[in-house]
C-alpha cells in the first residue's frame, strides 16, 4: 500500500482579483522508506501540494482530488480534528525557514517537549530525556545544553536540526522537507540532506523533499515530479529523468544548468513563467517551448502514459525526439 | 599591462557592540587578501556565508575603505588619489547587488533610476540622458516601454536586467556583482548569465563575481578566489581549482555541491560543525578546527599564502 497517495490534487484560493489555481491535476504517490523530490521554479505549486496534503492551508483555499490517502486512511473523509493530529505525528513537515517557525521566547527543549506532550502524552522526565535523544540523533553536539537555548543562539544549520528533531519526535511515517537547505550553506546542507537520507533509511520514513535544486534532486530522490506554473509536467524515476526528460520543460531545465553546459552560451529558456491573469491557451508551457506547434497554443495536452514520464504534452519527449502519438489521440 | 584591478592585502575590521558591560568585539570580516584582474577577466570569489565575500565587495566599490591593505584601479592607487582621480575611479567601477528588489528605489521609474548617475556623473542634456538609458536597456533586453514603469511591475529576472543596466550606464571597466544570480530560477539565471558574458565581450568589462555556487563559478570564472573566515584560502585558475584543488576546504566545498547526474560516483568530504565566528577565530589556521588533514602545526602557525602547484594555497599540508 503506498503511504501517501493522491491523485489529481487542486487547490484553489479565493482572492480579491478573483479565483486562481494554484495546484492544477497533481498526483503524489510515496512509499515508505522512499524519496520522492517535488521540483519547479518558485510559484509552481510546490509548498501549496504539500500544505494541502498536511491540510495546513487556510480557508480561502479550496482542495479537491480524487483520492487523497494517506497509510490507509482517507485523508478527505477524517474530521478536522483527527486531521490535526495526525500532522505532526504520523506526517509531519519542516520548512525553509528554521527562525519563523520556531518560537523566540521558549527554549528549544520546551518546543520540542510540547510536541512529545501534545502527541505523545508523555510526562515531564521522559519527556525531557526524550528531547535529549532527538537533539543528540539530528546531530547536535553537546544536546543537553542545547536543548536550554533558545532559537536565536542558534545557526541557521542548528535551527533546521532543532526543526528536524521536532518533526521527527513522533517517528512520523512520512516526512515532507520544504526547501529544507535552500538557506544553508552548501557544507551545512550536505550534513543536513546526509541526516534526512540516514534517518529515512533507519527509520523506513517515506520522504517528500520539495527543491529547485537539480543537483539536490539527483542525489537524494528515488523517484521526481515536476511542476510548472501549478501542473505536474512530468514524474519519473530519478535516473530516467535525468538520462531522457520527456516533458519539454524538464527537458529545458536540465540543458539551462550550467553544469550540464556544453558551450559558453547557455541554452536558457525564453521568456517567464505564467501569472495569474496572463494564462496562455492550450499547454500552459507552449509560449516557451522550443517545439511547440499550433495545436498547442489552442488545445490543453493529455498526460501521457508512464513510460513517457506521463509528460502532460501533445509530443512527449523521447532521446529529445517528439513523439506524435499523444497528439493523434487528443484528435487535433 | 596593468590590471583592471589589484587588491594587495585588503583587510576590513569592523567593531561590534557586546552590551552595556563588555568591551567591543573586534570582527575580522577580511583578513588580508590579494588578487590581481585583468581587462575582459572574470574572478569568481566563492566561499560560505559570512567568510567575507560582501565585505570585500564593499571594498572593491569604494563603499568602505579597508582597515589595512591597498587597492588599485587601473594602477592608481585609491588611498592617495587626488579628489578628483578618485571620483573617475569610482566610476569606473560598480555594483550589481543579489537582491533585485533591495537595491531599486520603488518610487523612481526605471527611466530615473538608469538617467540618475547620468545627471550625476555627466553633464549630458535631458534628451541625451533619455536616449542614453533606451540604448542601454536595449543593451540588456528591456523593452522601451518600460522606461516609465516601476520596479514593482517587474518580476526578479527583470529586476536583476535594471540593476545590471544602472550599474553599466556609465560605462566602467569593472563589475563587482555580488551574488546576482543567487535569488532567481534556473531558467531564468541561465538568461541573466548568457546577459552578462555578453556585456562583458562588448564592453571590455572585468568581473569580480561572488558567489556561493560552485557551478555557476564553474561556468563563467576564469579566475578562482576561495574564502574562509575572512582568508583567501586558495586562489587560481578554474582549472587549478575544479580539476585539482589542493586546499582541503577547497576540496570540500566541491565534494559537497550536488551535482545535476544522478550517475555520478563521488567521494563527499563531510566537514563537521559549522565555521567559527569572526569574533574569535581560531589560532593557527582559520580552517584547522574543520580540518580532516590537521596537524599540530595548524593549530599554532597561521599558514601565508604560497605558490604551490601552480596556484596560491595557504595550507601546510599542501607540498610544493
Ligand atoms: N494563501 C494563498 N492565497 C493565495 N495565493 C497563494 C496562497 N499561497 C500561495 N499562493 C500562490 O500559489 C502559487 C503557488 O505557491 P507555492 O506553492 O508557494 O509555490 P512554490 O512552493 O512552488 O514556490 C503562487 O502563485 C502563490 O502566490
Ligand atoms: N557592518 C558590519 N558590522 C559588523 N560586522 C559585520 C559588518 N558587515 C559584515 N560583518 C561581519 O563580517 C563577516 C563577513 O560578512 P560578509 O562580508 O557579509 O560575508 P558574506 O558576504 O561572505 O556572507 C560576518 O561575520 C559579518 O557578520
Ligand atoms: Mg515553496
Ligand atoms: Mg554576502
Amino acid at each position: 500500500m503506498t503511504l501517501l497517495d493522491i491523485r489529481n490534487l487542486t487547490v484553489t484560493f479565493a482572492t480579491r482579483r478573483g479565483a486562481f489555481t494554484a495546484v492544477d491535476g497533481v498526483d503524489v504517490a510515496v512509499d515508505r522508506n522512499e524519496v520522492l523530490a517535488i521540483v519547479g521554479e518558485s510559484g509552481s505549486g510546490k509548498s501549496v501540494a504539500m500544505l494541502a496534503a498536511m491540510g495546513l492551508l487556510p480557508k480561502t483555499a479550496t482542495v479537491t482530488a480524487d483520492r487523497m490517502n494517506f497509510d490507509g486512511l482517507d485523508l478527505m473523509a477524517l474530521s478536522a480534528d483527527r486531521r490535526r493530529r495526525l500532522a505532526g505525528k504520523d506526517m509531519a513537515m519542516i520548512f525553509q525557514e528554521p527562525m519563523t517557525s520556531l518560537n523566540p521566547c521558549f527554549t528549544v527543549g520546551f518546543q520540542i517537549g510540547e510536541t512529545l506532550s501534545a502527541h505523545l502524552g508523555l510526562a515531564r522526565k521522559a519527556r525531557a530525556a526524550r528531547v535529549v535523544e532527538l537533539l543528540a540523533e539530528v546531530g547536535i553536539p553537546d544536546p543537553a545544553r542545547r536543548a536550554r537555548a533558545y532559537p536565536h543562539q542558534l545557526s541557521g544549520g542548528m535551527s533546521q536540526r532543532v526543526m528536524i528533531a521536532m518533526a521527527l519526535a513522533c517517528r512520523p511515517k512520512l516526512l515532507i522537507a520544504d526547501e529544507p537547505t535552500t538557506a544553508l550553506d552548501v557544507t551545512i546542507q550536505a550534513q543536513i540532506l546526509d541526516l534526512l537520507l540516514r534517518l529515512r533509511r533507519e527509520n523506513g520514513m517515506g520522504l517528500v523533499l520539495i527543491t529547485h535544486d537539480m543537483g539536490v534532486v539527483a542525489e537524494t530522490a528515488d523517484r521526481v515530479i515536476v511542476q510548472y506554473a501549478g501542473q505536474q509536467v512530468e514524474a519519473s524515476p530519478t535516473r530516467a529523468l535525468f538520462a531522457d526528460p520527456h516533458h519539454p520543460y524538464t527537458a529545458a531545465l536540465l540543458a539551462a544548468l550550467p553544469e550540464r553546459a556544453t558551450e559558453r552560451r547557455l541554452p536558457a529558456i525564453p521568456g517567464v513563467v505564467p501569472g495569474q491573469f496572463d494564462r496562455p491557451a492550450g499547454c500552459l508551457f507552449s509560449p516557451r517551448c522550443a517545439f511547440a506547434f499550433s495545436a498547442c497554443h489552442r488545445i490543453a495536452p493529455r498526460r501521457a502514459g508512464p513510460e513517457l514520464g506521463a509528460a502532460l504534452c501533445h509530443t512527449p519527449l523521447a532521446a529529445g525526439v517528439p513523439q506524435p502519438g499523444a497528439l493523434q489521440e487528443a484528435g487535433a | 599591462m596593468t590590471a583592471a584591478l589589484e587588491a594587495r592585502g585588503l583587510a576590513r575590521d569592523y567593531s561590534v557592540a557586546r552590551g552595556a558591560f563588555r568591551r567591543p568585539a573586534l570582527v575580522k570580516a577580511l583578513a588580508g587578501v590579494s588578487f590581481s584582474l585583468e581587462v575582459g577577466r572574470t574572478l569568481a570569489v566563492v566561499g560560505e556565508s559570512g567568510s567575507g565575500k560582501s565585505t570585500l565587495a564593499r571594498l572593491l566599490t569604494l563603499i568602505e575603505a579597508p582597515s589595512a591593505g591597498a587597492l588599485l584601479i587601473e594602477g592608481e592607487d585609491v588611498a592617495h588619489a587626488t579628489p578628483a582621480t578618485r571620483r573617475r575611479l569610482r566610476r569606473e567601477i560598480q555594483m550589481v547587488f543579489q537582491n533585485p528588489y533591495g537595491s531599486l528605489n520603488p518610487r523612481q521609474t526605471i527611466g530615473k533610476a538608469l538617467e540618475e548617475p547620468l545627471l550625476v556623473n555627466t553633464d549630458m542634456n535631458a534628451a541625451d540622458r533619455r536616449a542614453a538609458s533606451l540604448a542601454i536597456m536595449e543593451k540588456v533586453g528591456l523593452r522601451p516601454e518600460y522606461h516609465h514603469r516601476y520596479p514593482h511591475m517587474f518580476s526578479g529576472g527583470q529586476r536583476q536586467r535594471i540593476a545590471i543596466a544602472r550599474a553599466i550606464v556609465l560605462r566602467p571597466k569593472i563589475l563587482v556583482l555580488d551574488e546576482p544570480v543567487s535569488a532567481l530560477d534556473v531558467s531564468i539565471r541561465a538568461q541573466v548569465l548568457n546577459l552578462l558574458a555578453g556585456l562583458k565581450d562588448e564592453f571590455g568589462l572585468a568581473y569580480v563575481f561572488v558567489s556561493h555556487d560552485l557551478s555557476v563559478v564553474r561556468h563563467i570564472a576564469d579566475e578562482v578566489m576561495v574564502i574562509y573566515l575572512g582568508h583567501a584560502v586558495e586562489t587560481g585558475s578554474r582549472d587549478a581549482i575544479f580539476h585539482d584543488a589542493q586546499h582541503p576546504y577547497t576540496r570540500a566545498l566541491l565534494s559537497a555541491t550536488p551535482v545535476a547526474d544522478p550517475t555520478a560516483r563521488r567521494e563527499r568530504i563531510l566537514l563537521t560543525g559549522e565555521p567559527p565566528s569572526p569574533i574569535a577565530p581560531p589560532p593557527g589556521c582559520p580552517f584547522h578546527p574543520r580540518c580532516p588533514l590537521v596537524f599540530d602545526r595548524c593549530r599554532v602557525d597561521k599558514p601565508p599564502a604560497e605558490t604551490k602547484r601552480g596556484r596560491e594555497v595557504a595550507c601546510w599540508a599542501v607540498t610544493p
